[in-house]
């Protein structure tokens, strides 16, 4: 169970306030204008923005000034998912062990996982030579094999044309499964909303109010989400 | 969290080094110092013509770099690519070597006097004021060539194009696009140049000198060796450090443009105008040309020969160099990368500041400075060779933090959340992300200190003459006379810089 409460941010002229708690397994839509901070959500959630006062629960555990790396969360950024100088094993090992020091049971785990994700054979190649679809899988795998009960992304398939987008948010959904994850999902696409999360986050005038059912929501959209959704 | 928390101190610590260093080094000069007063009218010369060959030199290079670059702007042949990137050259030159090369264009035996002589003319004179201007003019031209070629295709193509569909004659050409360039660009073009004159000690070392053509440093240079006056030299120090603070002030209000290590040939550029402007421009190129390689040329012509004739004590001043230079660029490297990422990390305006404050020092004063602090603890000998690499690192950090500073930046922007995310910190994030990402700029900061080390020629000369770097013999070779074997000596120190650079250069781009 991930609680948020009474989180405040304050940047120059932006706020943004939050107050709710999520179930263990659920899966959220985030959604709201652009500049409205649903990214920068993510980003107190996943420990790349301290909060200016309120606590983040996971389980009961205040994780609010955890470092990024040991909270109990995975992040797929917009961008930038993965090192380019370093091969796919490298990038799914560092899930793993940052130091790469890989024994031999872990190392069968990365091929296991690659397996998976339809990405055997690449193992040894670099990003820039595979597909987009194909990077976005290398992260799926590293967020696979981290297993943490957290996920949230940040539009990482943006980029990717509608078919290649709906195969990810499938592949997505099954690993979710697989792990019980509790999943946050920053999208700008009413459809991936209706599609992937039964409830949705909505984020405007400076508050992401806590989750409602998605298709109500959507049907019936207050005025500042109907004017963004024209 | 810890170990992101030793990453950023680190940098802080180093920034806090270099500033004790630095500014301890300039509280020792200012504590030294006598005072104003102490200064005779033999000093205060020395700080007239100081500032007033950097202006000349300046507007000499900022003039002559116009019609240069316009001709190399606007002419396409072959060689020009070439052309171009030995522009950047002289900026890791040793000036030792380059000063050899003038001699043997411009001196008494020179081609230039020859030909003079054999019309009957009155001989150039190349010792004194002129040498000094002329050897300044040598390699800051290039320099300001490559800056204002920068300004020339600033200007969009676009606008070219709109201006031949207009039928401009090259006057309107010049007055509505050329000249506004000009007024942005050349008042940065002259300071940079300015600032690097301020400080120039080896050029006037080897052709000023006596009344009417000595500087602030050779004067430091002058009552620390010849008269031992500490006192003086000290003072001499703040002066030097009052007229690079000034000039660093006018600074503030004048962006100086960076030079070296810019992408040169993006673009087609703009289309010549035909008729007797493709003659002056050709003519122009191979002006330019010909100051620039002529003098080169000639030292290898005779130096080439002599190489397998050095004597014995050459190589062993070229080996001491090599490991100087190579010890002093791991150091200003380790140093940047470390300033660079606490940089990009946030921290405060003071790091950066730090970085920077080897441009207020000179060489000649740190060197002062150290005397002046070290001198109760160990000999002047033995003082010499680490206190020369540790001021060859302090001064080329400057160049390695503008190479450094934004290549971190975008390192931290665009993978520091990644790297959070996945707690890779400490070696790992230093082997698996930060070597890796900063390979190219971190060799190019290695091998401009490396070269600038090996070729530097200022404060050794303040100590010792047992243990010369190649630089310094080659030095006591011209001033012996022995000229043929300082042109050897000088090819060797050449290609040993130039090497250096292509090394560390190259080693960080091997993975690309």
């Amino acid at each position: 169970m991930l609680e948020l409460q009474d989180i405040a941010v304050r940047q120059d002229d932006f706020n943004l306030g939050a107050n709710m708690t999520l179930p263990t397994g659920g899966r959220f839509a985030v959604i709201g204008a652009s500049g409205s901070g649903k990214s920068t959500l993510l980003s107190l959630i996943g420990g790349f923005l301290a909060p200016d006062q309120g606590r983040i629960l996971w389980d009961g555990q205040d994780i609010t000034r955890m470092a990024a790396g040991n909270r109990p969360i995975s992040t797929l950024f917009q961008h930038h998912n993965l090192f380019p100088h370093l091969n796919v094993k490298q990038n799914v090992g560092m899930g793993l062990r940052p130091d790469l020091r890989l024994d031999h049971d872990q190392q069968t785990r990365v091929a296991q996982v690659l397996d998976q994700v339809g990405l055997a054979g690449t193992a040894d190649r670099k990003p820039a030579a595979l597909s987009g679809g194909q990077q976005s899988r290398v992260a799926l795998a590293r967020v696979l094999l981290r297993a943490r009960p957290v996920l949230l992304l940040d539009e990482p398939f943006a980029a990717l044309g509608p078919a290649l987008k709906a195969e990810m948010l499938g592949l997505l959904a099954d690993i979710a499964d697989d792990t019980n994850a509790t999943v946050l999902m920053v999208t700008h696409d009413p459809q991936d909303a209706r599609v992937f999360s039964p409830q949705t986050i909505l984020v405007e005038d400076g508050r992401a109010h806590p989750p409602q059912e998605t298709a109500p929501l959507l049907d019936n959209p207050p005025a500042g989400l109907r004017a963004y959704l024209g | 969290m810890a170990a992101r928390l030793r990453g950023v101190i680190s940098g802080r610590i180093v920034a806090a080094g270099l500033a004790a260093l630095i500014l301890g080094t300039l509280a020792a000069v200012a504590w030294q110092a006598g005072g104003l007063s102490g200064l005779g009218e033999w000093d205060w010369r020395a700080v007239r013509f100081t500032v007033w060959q950097a202006a000349l030199s300046a507007t000499l290079s900022a003039v002559l770099a116009v019609p240069v670059a316009r001709a190399l702007a606007r002419r396409r042949f072959r060689g020009r690519g070439l052309l171009v990137t030995l522009l950047g050259a002289p900026f890791i030159l040793p000036v030792i070597v380059a000063i050899m090369g003038l001699i043997s264009v411009f001196g008494r035996n020179g081609a230039l006097n020859e030909g003079l002589r054999a019309l009957g003319l009155p001989e150039l004179g190349i010792y004194g004021w002129q040498g000094v201007i002329l050897a300044h003019v040598f390699f800051n031209l290039p320099l300001s060539v490559r800056l204002v070629l920068q300004g020339w295709q600033a200007i969009p193509s676009e606008r070219f194009r709109l201006a031949s569909s207009l039928g401009f004659t090259p006057a309107d050409v010049a007055r509505h696009l050329e000249r506004p360039m000009l007024r942005a660009a050349l008042p940065g073009v002259w300071l940079a140049v300015f600032l690097v004159c301020l400080t120039s000690f080896t050029v006037a070392l080897a052709l000023g000198g006596g009344p009417r053509a000595t500087t602030v440093e050779l004067a430091i240079y002058q009552a620390f060796r010849f008269d031992f006056d500490l006192g003086r030299a000290a003072t001499l120090g703040l002066v030097q450090i009052g007229l690079c603070i000034a000039a660093m002030l006018a600074a503030r209000w004048i962006a100086i443009p960076a030079g070296f290590g810019v992408g040169m040939d993006a673009g087609q550029g703009p289309v010549g105008p035909r008729g007797w402007r493709i003659w002056s421009d050709a003519a122009v190129i191979a002006l330019a040309a010909g100051f620039l390689l002529w003098p080169l040329g000639a030292v290898l012509a005779v130096g080439v020969p002599r190489l397998p004739a050095l004597a014995p004590d050459v190589w062993w001043a070229a080996g001491r160099s090599v490991i100087m230079a190579i010890t002093s660029a791991l150091l200003a490297v380790t140093m940047c990368l470390m300033l660079a990422l606490t940089i990009a990390r946030g921290a405060g305006r003071w790091v950066e500041a730090a970085g920077m404050l080897p441009l207020i020092a000179s060489p000649l004063v740190l060197g002062t400075g150290l005397f002046i602090l070290l001198r109760g603890v160990i000999g002047p000998q033995q003082m010499a060779l680490p206190v020369t690499v540790a001021i060859n690192a302090a001064m080329a950090l400057p160049f390695g933090l503008r190479a450094l500073i934004p290549a971190a930046r975008s390192l931290q922007d665009d993978y520091g959340q990644l790297a959070a995310s996945l707690n890779l910190t400490g070696w790992a994030r230093l082997r698996y992300l930060t070597l890796p990402r900063l390979a190219r700029p971190l060799g190019f900061a290695a091998g401009l200190a490396a070269a600038l080390a090996m070729g530097d020629l200022g404060v050794i000369t303040l100590f010792a003459s047992d243990q010369p770097t190649l630089p310094l013999k080659l030095y006591q070779l011209m001033n012996s006379y022995r000229m043929a074997d300082a042109a050897g000596a000088a090819v060797l120190l050449m290609t040993l810089s130039f090497a250096l650079f292509w090394m560390f250069d190259r080693g960080g781009r091997l993975d690309a």
